[in-house]
C-alpha cells in the first residue's frame, strides 16, 4: 500500500495482561474445601442467628466473629433470576440462558448459579431446584462441581414470606 | 471552622504475605480494634471513607468486598478512594468541614499487594500512549529521578544509603515493623544495583496489610479522646504526570500543599514522609523545610512496612499516636501517589 | 473443618486481561502517523514557544486546547537527561537484555521523551550523551514503532 493510501492514525492498540497468585482468603477456602468433597458450607451469625454462604469470618450485620459452620442441602428456592440475552466477549454458553439468586434451603443469603433443565419463560421466584452435580471424580475447589439447578417439580415456596422472615431476623 | 481531630489509629503487623486472609478479613479486625481502643461501637460511626486499589488484587470493585468488614446494615453513609487512603482521610476531613451530623468519620487502607506482581502493576498508572506500552517499572522511574539529583551533585548514593539506614533504626523500635536493623551504609553500598543507581535499600518492600483512623470533631473528639492530635492544616497538590515535563529535583505539589497546610516554618517534633524511594526522602525534607530537631520517620517509615494503598494513611496514624501518647506535639504527615512524587498531600497535626 | 482452622487459604493463578483500543486524538493521531509513515518525530508548539515532544492535547501554561497545526519537526536525535541501567528487563520491555531507561530530549524540543537506549553497557551512558533513534522495518503507528535509541549522532 502506498503512502498517501494509508489512513491517518486514529486508535492504539494496548493490550493488558497481568498475572496474579490470588488468595481467596479464610471463607472462602472452606467454602472451596467443602465443594471438593461434595458438601456445601455456611457460617451462623450470633447475634442474628442468619446463616451466611459462603462463610465468612465476620457477621455482615454486625461484624461479630462467627465460629459456627453449617452444613446446607443443595436444595433451595429461586429469589430473583435474570435471563441473559446478549452476547458478549468470551461468552460460554448459547443465549438465551438464565442464572438465579438461589436460597438454600436453611441459608439467609442466596447463593448465584445457573438455571438449566427448564423452559426459560417457566422461571420464576418461588420455583424450588435440586443442584446437578458433575461427577464426583470431577470434583475440584470450585462451584463448578454444581453444573446448574433445575426445578424439582414440587410446588412453590411463598418466597416473599421466606424473605421478610430473613429480614426481620436484622440487628436493627 | 470545625476542629477535627484523629483520635485512634489501628494497623496490621506489616508482612511480606498474608497467606490467611482476604481483604474483608484483614480490615475488620484492625476496624473493631480502632473502634474499641477509644470504646466506641460501629453505630457511632458516622462516614466511612476508604482507600484502595482495585489493581492490588486483580478483581475489577474488589474494595466493595472489603464492606463485608464494617458491618454495613443498616445502610452505612460511604465513599471510597481508588488510591492511597490519605486521600480517603481528606475526603472525610472535607466532609466533616461541611456538616455538623458527621461526628465521627471512620477511614481505612488496605490491600494485597504481594498476590500480583507490584513493579508491573505499577506500570500501567503511566501515559497509556506513550510509556506504559513499554513497560517501564516503578524502580526504574524513581532511577530517573534518583539519577538527575545525582548529576546536580545534590546528593550522593550514601545519602540514600543513610535515609535507608535511618528508617531501619527507628524501625527497631516498632513492633510491627516488617523490616528494622542497624545497617551499615557502607555496607548496603556493596549490593548490586536494580535500576542504577538504585539498590534493594532503596526502594519500598511489599507489604500486604490494612490500617485505621478514627477522626472526631470538637468536643465530641475531647469526650472520645484524652489528647486528640488536631489537624490543623490538610492539603492536596498534583504535578504533571510526565517525567519528561517535570524538573525531578523538585516536587512543586509537595511544597504547594506543605504551604497550604501550614507545615511550613512552624515547630515540627515528628515528620512521617511516605518516600517509597530513599531519593524520594531527600527531596521532600527539602521541600517541607523541615527543621533541625524534627526526627524523620520515627516509626520507620516506608522499611518498616508498606501496605501500599494505606501506607500514607499509616503516616498520619503515626504521628497522631505520638501526639495521642504525648510523645510529641506537633508533627507533619505526608502522603503521596503517581510516579516519582507525582501527587501529594501534607497534614499537621497538633496537641492541644 | 472449622471456621478459624489456620489453613493456609487456596491459591490459584488469575489473569487479568483487557484488549484495550485507545482513540488518539488528533494530536497523536498525527504524532503516531509521522513515525508510522516517515520515521520522522513531530513535537507541539505553545504559546509560549516553547515545544514539547512527545506533544500534549493542552497548553500546560496557557492551559488552552491545542491543535495539530501546532506539530513542527523535532529530532530525530537527541540528547539523555536522565538514564538508568536496567540489568534485568521486565516482561515487555523493548528489549529482552540489559538496557537504559532514559529521558531524551529530541533536537528543537524543549521536554524528554521517555524511552530505551541500547547502549550495550552501563558505562556507555552518560548524561548529555547523543542518541538516535532505530525504527521497527514494518510499523504500525505507535510508540512500539521506535524500537529504542542507541548512541550515535
Amino acid at each position: 500500500m502506498s503512502e498517501s493510501q494509508k489512513k491517518p492514525v486514529t486508535y492504539i492498540k494496548t493490550p493488558i495482561a497481568l498475572r496474579y497468585d490470588y488468595s481467596v482468603g479464610a471463607g472462602s477456602s472452606i467454602f472451596l474445601r467443602a465443594m471438593r468433597e461434595g458438601r456445601i458450607v455456611g457460617s451462623r451469625c450470633p447475634d442474628t442467628g442468619k446463616v451466611y454462604v459462603p462463610p465468612r469470618l465476620f457477621s455482615v450485620e454486625t461484624a461479630s466473629p462467627m465460629s459456627e459452620l453449617v452444613e446446607l442441602p443443595d436444595q433451595g428456592v429461586v429469589y430473583t433470576y435474570c435471563i441473559v440475552n446478549i452476547k458478549f466477549y468470551e461468552q460460554v454458553l448459547e443465549v438465551p440462558y438464565a442464572y438465579a439468586y438461589i436460597l438454600l434451603n436453611g441459608a439467609d443469603l442466596p447463593i448465584m448459579h445457573l438455571i438449566q433443565e427448564c423452559p426459560i419463560g417457566e422461571i420464576r421466584p418461588g420455583m424450588r431446584v435440586a443442584a446437578v452435580w458433575k461427577e464426583p471424580s470431577e470434583w475440584t475447589e470450585s462451584m463448578e462441581n454444581i453444573r446448574y439447578f433445575k426445578p424439582t417439580g414440587e410446588a412453590d415456596m411463598p418466597i416473599g414470606t421466606i424473605m421478610d422472615g430473613i429480614r426481620k431476623k436484622s440487628h436493627a | 471552622m470545625r476542629e477535627i481531630a484523629i483520635v485512634a489509629f489501628a494497623q496490621t503487623p506489616n508482612r511480606r504475605r498474608e497467606l490467611y486472609r482476604n481483604e474483608a478479613e484483614m480490615v475488620a479486625p484492625v476496624v473493631a480494634e480502632v473502634l474499641n481502643s477509644v470504646g466506641l461501637s460501629r453505630r457511632d460511626v458516622d462516614f466511612t471513607c476508604s482507600g484502595s486499589s482495585d489493581y492490588l488484587a486483580g478483581c475489577p470493585f474488589s474494595f466493595v468486598l472489603a464492606l463485608d468488614a464494617l458491618g454495613a446494615w443498616p445502610p452505612i453513609h460511604e465513599s471510597h478512594v481508588e488510591g492511597e487512603a490519605a486521600w480517603a482521610l481528606y475526603e472525610a476531613w472535607v466532609k466533616m468541614l461541611c456538616g455538623e451530623e458527621v461526628g465521627v468519620s471512620l477511614v481505612y487502607g488496605f490491600g494485597r499487594q504481594s498476590m500480583g506482581s507490584p513493579r508491573d502493576v505499577m506500570t500501567l498508572m503511566n501515559d497509556p500512549y506513550l510509556e506504559a506500552p513499554l513497560r517501564p517499572d516503578a524502580i526504574s522511574l524513581a532511577a530517573l529521578q534518583a539519577r538527575v539529583l545525582l548529576d546536580a551533585g545534590l546528593c550522593s548514593e550514601r545519602d540514600f544509603a543513610e535515609i535507608a539506614a535511618r528508617n531501619l533504626r527507628h524501625a527497631q523500635s516498632n513492633p510491627l515493623a516488617q523490616l528494622s536493623g542497624q545497617p551499615d551504609p557502607a555496607e548496603l553500598l556493596q549490593a548490586p544495583t536494580i535500576a542504577s543507581p538504585l539498590r534493594r535499600h532503596d526502594c519500598p518492600p511489599i507489604t500486604d496489610g490494612a490500617c485505621a483512623v478514627l477522626l472526631a470533631a470538637g468536643d465530641r473528639a475531647r469526650a472520645i479522646c484524652e489528647r486528640p492530635a488536631w489537624i490543623r492544616g490538610l492539603a492536596h497538590r498534583i504535578d504533571p504526570q510526565a517525567l519528561g515535563r517535570r524538573d525531578l529535583t523538585r516536587c512543586p505539589s509537595a511544597r504547594l500543599a506543605a504551604v497550604a497546610a501550614g507545615a511550613i516554618g512552624g515547630r515540627v517534633d515528628v515528620a512521617e514522609l511516605h518516600a517509597p524511594f530513599t531519593p524520594q526522602d531527600w527531596i521532600l525534607q527539602r521541600e517541607l523545610d523541615l527543621p533541625k530537631g524534627a526526627v524523620i520517620n520515627p516509626s520507620g517509615g516506608i522499611h518498616q512496612g508498606n501496605p501500599m494503598m494505606g501506607t500514607g494513611l499509616v503516616r498520619f496514624g503515626e504521628v497522631a499516636a505520638r501526639i495521642i501518647r504525648g510523645e510529641a506535639d506537633r508533627g507533619v504527615a505526608h502522603g503521596t501517589q503517581g510516579p516519582c512524587l507525582q501527587q501529594n498531600i501534607v497534614g499537621v497535626l497538633e496537641g492541644e | 473443618m472449622k471456621l478459624d482452622d489456620q489453613a493456609e487459604a487456596l491459591r490459584g493463578e488469575h489473569v487479568l486481561q483487557y484488549p484495550y483500543r485507545r482513540a488518539t486524538g488528533p494530536i497523536l493521531g498525527r504524532f503516531f502517523t509521522e513515525i508510522r509513515d516517515h520515521g520522522r518525530f513531530l513535537g507541539v508548539k505553545t504559546e509560549s514557544g516553547k515545544v514539547l515532544c512527545p506533544p500534549a492535547d493542552v497548553d500546560p501554561d496557557s492551559l488552552e486546547d491545542l491543535s495539530a497545526d501546532d506539530l513542527v519537526e523535532v529530532g530525530p536525535a537527541g540528547r539523555v537527561t536522565s538514564w538508568t541501567w536496567l540489568r534485568e528487563p521486565r516482561p515487555g520491555n523493548p528489549l529482552d537484555r540489559p538496557f537504559a531507561w532514559a529521558l531524551i530530549r529530541l533536537d528543537g524540543a524543549d521536554s524528554a521523551l521517555l524511552h530505551a537506549v541500547d547502549a550495550g553497557s552501563e558505562a556507555a551512558m552518560r548524561t548529555g550523551m547523543r542518541v538516535v533513534p532505530r525504527f521497527r522495518d514494518e510499523r504500525v503507528g505507535d510508540i512500539r514503532d521506535v524500537v529504542c535509541f542507541v548512541p550515535g549522532d
